[in-house]
């Protein structure tokens, strides 16, 4: 793997105890493809079903039984693709990658070697500080998942479960453009989010959708590539960047006290947060790749690769872009709201032809709140789009104040109702005749003169007071912006 | 014998149809004739009660009108094709006990179109070989012997058990596989009508794996008229194998027409080998000139690569296999050898499950695709494969069907070229080039060699072009009129 | 090429296919005369060749993406060696 085209950066550089060190970082992720039935046969995918009952005898590797490929698992991997900016290769072979494992009914899995669907593309990091990077993406190839081993259900034995056995998987390799944890987190949450958007993996880290297998080298800067440790199946982005914090930190560790780092196969021990290596014989693997011959070359009619393009979502990127320009929110913002293309839909359906900003404050700020501690989803949220357009339809036109707003907001929540009925119901509408608030107003400044007197002599603190005794008399209905208004016209001297 | 299991697929479809006798009857004689033949091994599995069974549904629908293209007629299958519920092999002790919950797509298909099924077939060790030596279940015993001579000659592999039931009158037809030769050598030896269609012809779903760029199931029958009915049956475009041919089944039987006129032989100057054995290369002259006396024309044609064939063949072939046979471990079927670790269960499993040739062929399979020497031996191979099909297109610009031997000798004795492998692929010299180009090949029973055994000659057609191979191999068949039946028959 | 014990012994590991010490000399030779034999190719001139990707003269079919299999645990398990509680067993392997 060649990293020459990136630049080094200071602020990615590590101190070690003898210097500085760049960290190297290529993911490998492998994506399960959203499909009802497996890539070369018909079984079901679905996650959770009882063991080996979604097992076809070509998924176990039975005598005589031939892989047939599912077309949609075709289509997603150009799709996906597509959305990675790559090219998509016309002509791909699929080969077989022997080695014996008890998850691996055929003694080889059906891959792509040489000639893979998808081939150099690149991906647009968001980082935390606003900026953004590009970042390489190497290929993109389809391939089967293996079963599931279960070392832990007994003393002696360990027990199969051929269910995830051939299951689509897209394995999309990175270029070892990044430089640090925090770029390795980004990567993987953007394409997790594309993934999301394209509708062809669920990103699902948890249930194993989507895992990523990270590999790590350190070097001094400027000098040649570092030799790298293979990090497997990481199942979630937070582990992920700590997996490879600690071991760029052991590969530095290493090489300062003397030694030299040996090329292995790790695993990440969420539990103490460490690496270690695989305890397996780990000779390097000959897998012994050759065109499969029961799987002819996959040749993709010029008319499906039309067809997926014309179905192409605008994604997070595009959208974000969309965002600033046409609705002028701050990137920030757009960021936040592009990240699922669930949230970026309902925050489209709250902000047409309503103020964006308030829109973009209120779903992600209120909303989120709401959702979070309700443990929701943006697609369960007991408060529609449109019913929360009509709360900021009613703050645009004054019926209610900001503060008010945050009151029906939660009654929106607990009742279900709009927000026009809960106004309505409770009489929350905002006292905007000059006429009350003004005697509101003189009632308070007569109940309290000498508190007028001391803030005429430049206690400019009881504006508060004053402020908070109207908005008590008006049960919190004085419109904020005409209280202020003629509060200080009142108190002026 | 009787007189039922000496009829032909044919007559004894006519005799089911006008009531001369019943499918129970018939399958009857036929069970009594594999009980009286014990001896040549030919059968590791006889069904007999589901034969039974078979023939009175058979019967039944008969009597309804209803009767399929085979309907009561008894065959029995190669134990390579797996049958849902019946022991299911591949001669090898690896599959001890493997009863398939599934049918293959040809055997359904026969069952489907009114067969009975006689039984299982014996053969060589996951089809590889040339001799049926090499099965679990030993070796089958060639129901012909030398004229004075009581030695036990091999029937030919791998179908050696499908060509030994077939020429023992025990079936009417039976199913085999053919990979470098193994259908139609072992018809050549038992002097039966053996055919390979091309590649992608017939479904390979259900079918053991031994190479799966060149395996082809086919019929092995004593007549070309059998075989077209059988190929009719058993062909057909299956979904369920990628390399299957969208293709409709053409009308095979009504390519008999008996009317060559006009033919283009081509006669492929390579497979004049050294030390070919005079009588052999007499045979073939006399195909020839059976042949132009029905009106076809001789054409001298160049096939270069054909020296290049058998080693070409037992790169890629072994290759395939070493894949093909990982799944056999111990872990969801047949034998399992416990081991301390899941590596050494695998490694003593296999040790014991495979016999020696598989072993090799596995061996030599995993060193031609290992790191370092892929491009040298795998590689090599599949460009040498391009350039050997592209003589046969060439060929078959200049003739529209090309006439060689089948095999370099007749049956040989059991034992035989047993100490050196290299011995044994020879056999397959002049069927391996077919296989490598993916074309159908037939084998029909010519004559007889000086010992009184059976010798054939092979029909090679262009690729999807059974029905031109056939009417060649029926016209070679009607000049040859190969009566001879084995002593034992 | 020739094949001395330990490149035999090599490939027999990763076919998992146990060979005793004693047998490895024997089977060297046997691998040794095939591979000799085969390498009579390196005589052919195949520059400009490419090599066969398949007899067959199409693409590969694609199909429909249905459920149409699967949901037969019996069937998948009953020729097994020692399946138990619906999985299949193997000596225990520690990662």
């Amino acid at each position: 793997m060649f990293s020459s085209n990136v630049p080094m950066r200071e602020e990615t550089l590590i101190e070690g105890r003898t210097g500085k060190w760049e960290v190297i970082i290529g993911l490998e992720v492998h994506a399960q493809v959203t499909t009802d039935s497996k890539l070369f046969s018909g079984a079901a995918t679905a996650f959770g079903a009882d063991p080996n009952t979604q097992v076809s005898p070509v998924d176990a590797g039975f005598p005589g039984m031939l892989p047939v490929i599912n077309a949609v698992a075709v289509e997603k991997a150009v799709k996906t693709g597509l959305g990675l900016n790559a090219q998509i290769n016309q002509v791909s072979v699929f080969d077989r990658k022997n080695y014996f494992y008890a998850d691996l009914p055929t003694g080889y899995q059906i891959s792509q070697y040489q000639q893979p669907i998808v081939g150099k593309g690149r991906l647009t990091l968001d980082m935390p500080d606003g900026s953004t990077r590009e970042v390489g993406v190497t290929r993109l190839h389809l391939e089967q998942d293996a079963g599931k081993s279960l070392h832990d259900q007994s003393p002696t034995m360990t027990f199969v479960d051929l269910n995830r056995a051939g299951v689509a998987l897209m394995e999309i390799v990175s270029e070892p453009d990044m430089r640090s944890a925090e770029e390795a987190g980004a990567y993987l949450k953007k394409l997790r989010s594309i993934l999301r958007y394209l509708g062809t993996c669920d990103g699902n880290m948890e249930e194993g959708s989507m895992r990523c297998d990270c590999n790590v080298s350190v070097r001094r800067p400027g000098e040649g590539l570092g030799t790298r440790n293979e990090i497997k199946n990481v199942n979630s982005i937070r582990f992920v960047m700590q997996a490879i914090e600690y071991e760029a930190r052991r590969q530095i560790e290493v090489l300062e006290d003397g030694g030299t780092i040996k090329q292995e196969t790790r695993l990440f021990d969420s539990g103490r947060g460490i690496t270690r290596a695989m305890r397996s014989k780990e000779e390097a693997h000959d897998y012994r790749y050759f065109p499969d011959p029961d799987l002819l070359p996959l040749v993709l009619d010029p008319a499906l690769i039309e067809r997926v393009k014309a179905s192409m979502p605008e994604l997070p990127d595009a959208k974000k872009a969309r965002l600033i320009a046409d609705l002028k929110l701050s990137p920030y913002d757009a960021g936040v709201l592009v990240a699922e293309q669930s949230t970026a839909h309902f925050f489209e359906v709250v902000a047409k032809g309503r103020d964006a900003k308030l829109a973009a404050n209120w779903v992600t700020g209120d909303l989120f709140g709401a959702l979070n501690k309700l443990g929701l989803g943006i697609e369960a949220s007991p408060i529609s789009a449109e019913a929360l357009g009509g709360l900021i339809d009613l703050i645009a036109d004054n019926t209610i104040s900001g503060k008010i707003a945050k009151d029906v907001f939660l009654a929106m929540l607990e009742t279900g109702k709009s927000a026009g009925e809960i106004v309505e119901s409770q009489g929350l509408r905002q006292v905007t005749d000059t006429g009350a608030i003004e005697k509101s107003i003189d009632e308070i400044l007569a109940a309290h003169t000498d508190k007028v007197s001391e803030y005429r002599s430049g206690k400019d603190k009881l504006f508060g007071f004053f402020v908070g005794q109207v908005m008590k008399a008006t049960g919190g209905k004085a419109n904020p912006a005409l209280l202020n208004d003629l509060l200080r016209k009142k108190l002026a001297p | 014998m009787s007189d039922f299991t000496d009829l032909t697929l044919a007559s004894a479809r006519a005799g089911l149809a006008a009531r001369k006798f019943s499918a129970v009857e018939l399958t009857k004689a036929h069970i009594a004739a594999i009980e009286g033949a014990r001896d040549l091994n030919a059968f590791i599995t006889e069904t007999p009660d589901k034969a039974l069974e078979m023939a009175q549904v058979s019967d039944a629908r008969l009597a309804r009108g209803e009767g399929g293209v085979l309907e009561g007629l008894p065959i029995a299958i190669k134990d390579l094709f797996c049958t849902k519920d019946v022991l299911t092999t591949a001669a090898s002790h690896i599959l001890d006990g493997f009863k398939p919950p599934y049918e293959s797509t040809i055997t359904q298909k026969l069952w489907d179109a009114g067969a009975t099924c006689l039984g299982k077939l014996n053969l060589d060790e996951f089809a590889m070989g040339s001799s049926n030596m090499t099965s679990y279940y030993g070796p089958v015993i060639n129901p012909w012997t030398r004229a004075g001579d009581n030695r036990q000659l091999v029937p030919g592999g791998s179908s050696g058990g499908s060509a030994a039931s077939v020429a023992a009158r025990l079936a009417l037809a039976a199913t085999g596989t053919d990979t470098g030769g193994s259908i139609r050598q072992p018809a050549g030896f038992c002097g039966i009508v053996g055919l390979k269609p091309t590649y992608g012809r017939c479904s390979r779903w259900g079918v053991v794996a031994f190479a799966s760029s060149l395996d082809q199931a086919g019929p092995m029958t004593r007549t070309v008229e059998d075989a077209a009915i059988m190929l009719g049956v058993m062909a057909g475009h299956d979904p369920k194998d990628s390399t299957s041919a969208p293709l409709a089944v053409p009308d095979f039987a009504a390519a008999l027409t008996g009317d060559i006129r006009g033919l283009r032989v081509g006669i492929p100057k390579e497979y004049r080998v050294d030390g070919m054995p005079a009588e052999i290369e007499a045979l073939w002259q006399q195909g020839i000139d059976w042949l132009k006396a029905a009106g076809a024309t001789p054409v001298e044609i160049s096939l270069p690569m054909t020296k290049h064939a058998l080693p070409t063949y037992y790169i890629i072939a072994p290759a395939e296999a070493s894949a093909n046979l990982s799944r056999y471990d111990g872990v969801r079927f047949g034998l399992r050898v416990p081991g301390g670790s899941l590596d050494e269960m695998y490694e003593n499993t296999r040790a014991a499950g495979f016999g020696a040739e598989v072993k090799r062929r596995v061996l030599i399979g995993a060193y031609v695709l290992s790191a370092g020497y892929y491009d040298a031996y795998y590689l090599k191979a599949q460009r040498l494969r391009t350039l050997i099909a592209r003589d046969f297109d060439q060929a078959f610009e200049k003739c529209d069907v090309i006439l060689t031997p089948t095999a370099p000798s007749a049956a040989f004795a059991l034992g035989e070229k047993m100490d050196d492998p290299l011995a044994m692929y020879l056999n397959d010299v002049f069927t391996v080039p077919v296989n490598l180009a993916g074309l159908p090949g037939i084998s029909v029973p010519a004559g007889l060699s000086a010992d009184g055994l059976p010798l054939g000659l092979q029909v090679i057609g262009r690729a999807f072009d059974e029905e031109t191979m056939i009417r060649a191999a029926g016209v070679l068949e009607t000049a040859a009129n190969f009566t001879a039946k084995p002593g034992r028959a | 090429m020739s094949l001395d014990k330990a490149t035999v012994a090599r490939i027999a590991t990763l076919a998992r296919i146990k060979v005793p010490e004693a047998d490895l000399e024997a089977l060297g030779q046997e691998l040794n005369k095939i591979l000799h034999w085969v390498e009579q190719l390196d005589q052919v001139d195949t520059t400009g060749v490419e090599p066969m990707t398949s007899v067959a003269a199409m693409t590969l079919p694609l199909r429909p993406d249905w459920v149409t299999d699967g949901d037969r645990v019996d069937d998948i398990l009953k020729n097994a060696p020692n399946a138990m509680h619906g999985f299949f067993t193997v000596p225990k392997v520690v990662e």
